[in-house]
């Protein structure tokens, strides 16, 4: 059994402790890193992490890029969107294909 | 072109013939490896751009709503409202093997079917207005759970992918012609060989004539 949860700033993240998602409201980087490297390394399966917070602590998100277990997808905090996560994508199409083919012309 | 030292050997020939048997079959497998695992992450990808366009706006929405709600109260009683919550969601994943990528399938459950339980609080002192913002929460987690999923399919496909790729490039353009290039260098050296053996022989056999008889080896 896994659980889920969400890293960011409180204000982005507090309306998913009603769906009894674990929240982790964190302040700065450090306090990120090690609160994603903790849950990671629990029985977490998915980790949605703020694209403010995941700006911070992009080594760490890569590394765990390759492992079957956890997720850890990015999603639009409270402050707005800054497309990092649609970039993520755009990456593996990358990575996958040469050349970002399919969303070259979408932004 | 070979790149190393070969031995013109009639077993080191062997053998480079049946390394270049298996490399050939090896690259027609992986080719096909390739092309099937692209064919079925394009689908996934597709559908996991959609999903995320999908959620963001779902999550933008739901974050909208929550400010709202934050404003028509105060921020005691929000805190107050939201400090218990009732519901509590727990993952079931499982393996799934595609293509020899492992990507995992998820599968949520709610503590309780009910799903009212996302409002952990009671209706007479908070603003309508949060009990839509929890409500248009709920709703995106579906969509979200689903696009974990699909997110990390395509993340592991996309490494698989090239992976396979360049064992297929290796293959094709270093260790195929390397091993064709040495095969080709052993022949040429063996059929060498044999032809200065034969000359040697004869040469031999017209100095023992000579030799034997006084013929001179001019006659010939």
């Amino acid at each position: 059994m896994y659980k889920i949860a969400v890293i960011g700033d409180y204000d982005s993240i507090y309306g998913f402790a009603t769906l009894g998602l674990s929240i982790c409201p964190v302040r700065n980087r450090e306090e990120t890193r090690r609160k994603l490297k903790e849950l990671a390394d629990g029985d977490y399966g998915i980790i949605y992490i703020t694209e403010a917070a995941a700006a911070q602590v992009q080594r760490e998100i890569e590394e765990y890029r390759e492992t079957p277990l956890p997720a850890i997808i990015l999603i639009p905090g409270v402050s707005g969107n800054t497309g990092a996560g649609v970039e993520g994508v755009r990456k593996t199409v990358e990575q996958a294909v040469g050349s970002d083919i399919l969303f070259g012309g979408v932004s | 072109m070979a790149g190393k030292h070969v031995n013109p050997t009639r077993m080191e020939l062997t053998r480079l013939k049946k390394k270049r048997v298996t490399a050939i079959r090896g690259h027609k497998l992986l080719k096909d490896k390739r092309d099937e695992l692209m064919r079925q992450y394009l689908d996934l990808v597709r559908e996991n751009m959609e999903l995320r366009k999908r959620v963001e706006a779902g999550i933008r929405s739901a974050n909208r709503n929550f400010v709202i709600a934050k404003a028509g109260m105060s921020a005691a009683a929000l805190n107050t409202a939201l400090m218990a919550p009732k519901q509590e969601v727990s993952l079931e994943a499982v393996e799934k093997n595609v293509m020899s990528v492992d990507i995992p399938v998820f599968k949520y459950k709610t503590r309780t079917a009910d799903e009212n339980d996302i409002y952990s609080y009671g209706f007479a002192f908070t603003s309508s207005d949060l009990d839509g913002a929890v409500k248009s929460l709920a709703d995106i987690l579906p969509d979200m759970i689903r696009l974990a999923e699909c997110e990390k399919a395509c993340q592991l496909m996309a490494a698989e992918i090239e992976k396979t790729r360049r064992r297929v490039n290796a293959l094709e353009h270093v260790i195929i012609p390397e091993t064709e290039e040495n095969i080709r260098y052993i022949t040429m050296k063996l059929d060498e060989n044999e032809r200065s053996t034969q000359i040697r022989l004869m040469k031999v056999k017209d100095m023992m004539l000579e030799e034997a008889h006084h013929y001179d080896c001019l006659v010939h």
